[in-house]
């Protein structure tokens, strides 16, 4: 188990770090709002394994905070976007 | 058993999420990107409740799961047409290879308006007489 659960953490990571690489380089600001919100979805994935990792239920909840911000900080992002505003890629 | 299913649901997770990953990395252009993102970022949240719940097994951390599973399944088709809405709107470059575009001059940039590009002429004329309405929220005058 413990195996299983530190390889789950690795991809995990090599996945958060391809995702900042998008974050960094996405030439428009739209790319660089998606890959906020994948990196909160990684976020998500990541809690629930150390909810596993230390047999602590309670982290689930700090799952259902994640999501909702992360749902939240999008579509604000993209009535930003669309509504208009200094825009500096 | 069980041991083995959660572990099997834990690996899939991450390698869904690692699709993703490598999805945003690699394809040409925003709607691209969001069809690799929004998807299989769903699937892999999806996944890790599933494997919690049977990590678990208990009532209380199932209803959990489950409230996130459906909150991620509601609100990710939403994000993702919001944003690839917005950043198409605001001008992003599609890809070169792009066979069709549908929404070519559908989208009026000052009064926010998407025509579907089938209108008849008089629904057109109608649209035309009314670009001038004032915005749904006003600002309340004094009235002294």
């Amino acid at each position: 188990m413990q195996f299983v659960i530190y390889l789950t953490f690795i991809i995990f990571s090599i996945s958060m770090v391809l995702v900042f690489i998008r974050l960094i380089i996405g030439p428009t600001l739209p790319d660089r709002v998606v890959a906020l919100e994948l990196l909160a979805s990684i976020i998500v994935g990541m809690i629930g394994a150390y909810a596993i990792y230390t047999d602590t239920s309670s982290f689930i909840d700090v799952a259902i905070v994640a999501a909702l911000t992360a749902f939240l900080a999008a579509i604000g992002f993209a009535r930003f976007l669309e509504r208009g505003g200094p825009r500096n890629d | 058993m069980i041991d083995w299913i959660i572990k099997l649901l834990m690996l899939s997770s991450a390698i869904f999420t690692l699709l993703a990953a490598i999805g945003i990395i690699r394809l040409p252009d925003l709607l691209t990107r969001m069809h690799a993102t929004t998807k299989a970022g769903a699937l892999g949240i999806a996944l890790m409740m599933v494997a919690a719940m049977f990590h678990f097994f208990d009532a209380v951390v199932s209803a959990k799961g489950l409230a996130v599973i459906i909150f991620i399944l509601i609100t990710a088709p939403i994000a993702a047409h919001a944003i690839g809405r917005a950043g198409y709107f605001v001008g992003i470059p599609v890809w070169d290879r792009t066979i069709k575009d549908e929404l070519v001059n559908c989208y009026d940039e000052d009064s926010h308006r998407l025509l579907s590009g089938l209108e008849t002429e008089e629904e057109l004329e109608i649209y035309r007489q009314n670009l001038d309405l004032k915005p749904r929220i006003r600002i309340k005058q004094k009235s002294d």
